[in-house]
């Protein structure tokens, strides 16, 4: 479960980052980081785990009952989430005045920046 | 106080957002600039308390479950320096970007805040989201001239890179959870200490500096700083070179000294950095001599500064640290004039190419030709001037420091001497028009809505503050001092985890640099200005020979992501290399 | 640099780097242990501060620093979204509205029904977030959904005129203030604690929580009114 688990994660994070590497269009590029960050998610819910523990949410009626899985990390991965949505907005912004300016989100083909 | 200075710029924006379609520029400028300044003295205050002793809060209900917030001398100066840099900025940019209407003070404040944050907190998940906070407000604000081809695809690389440094630190910042399960940095340094070197603490360190190098533009993760820098408009660029990169630096430091030095030796992260921070300053300087793009060429500037810096710091030894204390601040003003200067010269020609611009920039008469020269004077390290300074305390720390540090003061000095003196007075050969394969600065769209018919007070009062600040941090004994004070504490680890876990009082650092004026100092200093003379000499005398970069160096700067990405990944691999393979 | 020499320079990164990363990961503590210093911390705060959702009690509470720089990440982008997707000078709105087609029936009809529901759905994530799995940020976004069934109903135009836009930008920045405000000037969850699992327990949690939804909702559809209106009303000179 361990090698599961971790080596998911691992290979979130750079299975995005080859994918951003390789990539032809900067909408892709985006959707690969969203694809690597989401390896983060995954690594931090990996180390908050606990075997036969429940959510950390003691919903009314339930009992209150010890231990939960780690909810530090759950804090975590969700403001990484709002992160990566927002990264994610900005990023398809930019893209869009990029088609506008370049007439192609080819990274092979975008010219304004050398040396 | 800590968490007043964080949340008073970001409720200011959030504000500002809410009423700024009802609110005249003028109101909304000054509203802006009345902050930054009062989260400058908010945060001076803190710095020259914290003295005497780190002040310590917690932001949460519990003290051993929430954030804390610790302010030492150099932190507080830092978040300090970011709001001078702001107040500037703002008075500079009164007639900037006017079609985006106050967004533009939105962001400015978000990012004062977010930098306030990063140099504050003592908690890891905290830094990565402040971190991420300056990051989202930077990209938006690098983008804001949406016209430009050149502005929108460099915010863009700069957003990807930054982004994908910032999740490996955020799995740094997992692993070390996953080891220590805190993510406080006092915490899980006393958590570590004493515990052996292993993999898991070598990766845990290795990614979390990742994404702070590469806000730090170490090479080579250096690549988007050059585009950011180039495109962006110039107040913001007054930000992102000034402090927004060495608080990358700051940031990589401190973890560090919190959390690893108690189980990574100081000697093996002295090499990584020493081996990383040489090779950007060289990339940095080779790269600068031959840029005709003025931005490019001050960002390139910054990037071999920085490398110098990094160098200087990692040495682990209170004197270069407060040298670098004191050469950030300097930089940052000299630096801060230098993108002003060069944003007046867009509005009025429409250009930042160094050959279309030649003997155009108004002579003599000009204020703006005695502010650039004057700053690139200042950058070259002439005593007893804020740079000077900085660099000739940091170079006490090794005996290769002076010849490298005189390197690159003659090499990115002289860059900017023969680039203001081409400019501004017409001398050297003319420059022949730029070849097809170099970025090209020329037909680009003003920053100002308008075209001024003559520069306004504003803008030269905020690029003569910025000067004048760069020029004061080398002649006042008083700063000199709290810098030494400041390097004391940085590194006084002990005192650091007893402060921020027990609350109890700071005990005053055992030993103090010398921070001072020294006769071999002005010398050095004047040795690095003649040195920049020379070269902006030789570069004028040869016309295009003088504006080449080597070009297998240069096609590495492409401008292109999937580059960038790999690169990425080599230079976290190189660090990982330089930690992991002294521990074996 | 080729394709080839970028994929070898990141290859031989990534191989590095995933090395390091497998032996970071075999000399972790074991998978699903019960070594969670923090998180037992963490729980106790939040039974002491009445917060049944440890989560909302993180991050509204406990944490709260870390969401205040959140909630400024979203305000940041919006606004950063909004300035960088203004309209350049060379472009305006199309003077005909090519959305305003008829809608299929039967679209119109499920998205008439789920809005209400939807909004419903929203308002009772919010008000129990800190009770059950939930919450400002999540039910927002619900509730900007809930919003956008109408484009899906009413066309663009039924949209547009429910969407006065300054009202939303309005609502985010004071919302964010607002959450500003309450969350970091006191500093401590000040407001009576309550009984845990009760709808008025956790002090200043279930106020933040609405707080924030409002702001998320509000920042939400100023956001994706700055891409419809690139995708639908703009139109450039080529």
């Amino acid at each position: 479960m361990r090698i599961l688990a971790y080596g998911v994660a691992g290979w979130l994070i750079l299975a995005g980052a080859y994918g951003m590497v390789r990539s032809r269009n900067l909408v892709h590029v985006t959707v690969c980081l969203s694809v690597a960050q989401s390896g983060t998610y995954v690594l931090l819910l990996a180390i908050g785990y606990q075997w036969g523990a429940p959510a950390p949410v003691f919903s009314p009626g339930s009992p209150i009952k010890l231990p939960v899985v780690d909810s530090v990390v759950q804090s975590l991965a969700f403001t990484d989430i709002v992160v990566s949505a927002t990264v994610t907005a900005l990023l398809l912004a930019l893209a869009i005045q990029i088609h506008k300016t370049h007439r192609t989100l080819d990274p092979d083909e975008l010219q304004s920046l050398k040396g | 106080m800590l968490p007043a200075a964080i949340a008073l710029p970001l409720l200011a924006g959030a504000l500002l957002l809410a009423v700024g379609r009802h609110l005249p520029r003028l109101l909304a400028d000054s509203a802006a600039l009345l902050i930054a300044a009062a989260v400058a003295v908010l945060t001076g205050l803190v710095a020259i308390e914290a003295t005497g002793g780190r002040l310590v809060t917690w932001a949460g209900t519990w003290r051993p479950v929430g954030i804390v917030l610790v302010a030492d001398p150099l932190g507080a100066g830092l978040a300090c320096l970011a709001a001078l840099l702001t107040c500037c900025a703002m008075l500079y940019s009164r007639r900037y970007l006017e079609d985006a209407g106050t967004h533009f003070h939105v962001l400015m404040l978000l990012f004062l805040g977010g930098m306030t944050g990063f140099a504050l907190t003592g908690d890891l998940f905290n830094m990565f989201v402040f971190f991420e906070l300056m990051g989202a407000v930077a990209y938006a604000l690098t983008g804001m001239r949406i016209e430009e081809p050149g502005s929108v695809q460099g915010a863009f690389n700069f957003a990807v890179i930054n982004s994908l440094g910032a999740y490996l630190t955020l799995a740094g910042i997992a692993l070390l959870y996953a080891r220590t399960g805190e993510l406080g940095m006092p915490q899980a340094g006393v958590a570590l200490a004493g515990h052996r070197a292993d993999a898991t603490v070598v990766a845990a360190f290795v990614f979390v500096a990742a994404g702070l190098l590469v806000k730090a533009a170490v090479a080579p993760m250096h690549f988007w700083l050059a585009d950011a820098h180039a495109v962006a408009p110039a107040p913001v660029c007054m930000l992102l070179s000034g402090v927004m990169v060495e608080l990358g630096l700051y940031g990589v430091l401190r973890v560090y000294q919190v959390v690893f030095a108690g189980t990574i030796p100081q000697a093996v992260v002295t090499r990584a950095w020493v081996v990383l921070g040489l090779l950007t300053a060289l990339v940095g300087s080779l790269m600068c001599a031959g840029q005709r793009h003025l931005k490019r060429l001050l960002a390139y500037s910054t990037i071999a500064h920085g490398g110098l810096f990094l160098a200087a710091a990692g040495l682990g030894a209170a004197g270069p640290i407060a040298g670098v204390a004191l050469g950030v601040a300097g930089h940052a003003g000299a630096k801060g004039a230098l993108f002003g200067v060069c944003g007046l010269l867009l509005d009025r020609h429409h250009s930042v190419d160094e050959g279309e611009l030649h003997g155009r920039g108004g002579g003599w008469r000009e204020p703006s030709c005695w502010l650039f020269l004057a700053a690139g004077l200042l950058l070259t390290g002439l005593p007893p001037f804020g740079p000077g300074l900085g660099k000739v305390v940091a170079e006490e720390g090794a005996w290769w420091l002076p010849a490298v540090s005189l390197l690159v003061s003659s090499i990115t000095g002289g860059a900017v001497l023969r680039a203001g003196l081409r400019v501004f007075l017409g001398w050297g050969r003319r420059l022949p028009p730029p070849r097809p394969d170099q970025t090209y600065g020329g037909d680009e769209s003003p920053e100002t809505e308008e075209p001024l018919p003559r520069t306004p007070k504003s803008m030269l009062a905020a690029l003569a503050l910025l000067l004048a600040g760069s020029a004061a941090a080398g002649v006042t004994p008083r700063l000199a001092e709290w810098a030494g004070r400041g390097a004391a504490m940085f590194l006084d680890r002990g005192d650091y985890l007893r402060q921020a876990l027990t609350g109890a009082a700071g005990h005053p650092p055992a030993t103090v640099p010398e921070v001072g004026w020294t006769t071999s100092g002005v010398l050095l200093g004047l040795l690095a200005t003649a040195g920049a003379l020379a070269v902006a000499a030789l570069q004028l005398r040869a016309g295009e020979a003088g504006v080449s970069e080597p070009g297998p160096l240069r096609r590495l700067h492409l401008g292109h992501i999937g580059d960038y990405v790999a690169w990425l990944f080599a230079g976290v691999a190189t660090l990982a290399v330089l930690i992991g393979s002294s521990l074996i | 640099m080729s394709r080839r020499a970028r994929q070898a320079v990141f290859g031989t990164g990534a191989a590095v780097l995933a090395v390091l990363f497998a032996l970071a990961a075999a000399g972790l503590p074991p998978f699903g242990g019960d070594q969670h210093p923090y998180r037992d911390r963490a729980v106790a705060a939040a039974l002491h501060q009445a917060t049944a959702n440890v989560v909302a009690s993180l991050t509204f509470d406990l944490r709260g620093l870390d969401t205040l720089g959140e909630e400024m990440i979203l305000l940041g982008s919006v606004v950063g979204a909004v300035a960088l997707l203004r309209p350049r000078p060379d472009e305006k709105p199309h003077a005909d509205d090519k959305t305003s087609r008829p809608q299929q029936d039967a679209v119109a009809l499920i998205s008439y029904v789920f809005l209400p529901l939807t909004l419903l759905l929203g308002f009772d994530l919010l008000v129990h977030g800190h009770l059950t799995p939930g919450g400002g940020f999540q039910g927002g976004v619900v509730l900007a959904t809930g919003l956008h069934l109408l484009y899906l109903s009413g066309g663009y135009d039924a949209l547009r005129r429910l969407r006065p836009l300054a009202w939303y930008e309005w609502v985010e920045g004071l919302t964010t203030a607002a959450f500003a405000l309450a969350g970091t000037a006191n500093l401590v969850n000040f407001l009576p604690h309550g009984r845990v699992q009760q709808l008025f327990s956790a002090g200043t949690v279930p106020i933040l929580n609405i707080l924030v939804g409002f702001a998320v909702g509000a920042g939400a559809v100023v956001l994706l009114a700055q891409f419809l209106t690139q995708a639908i009303t703009l139109e450039g000179e080529g």
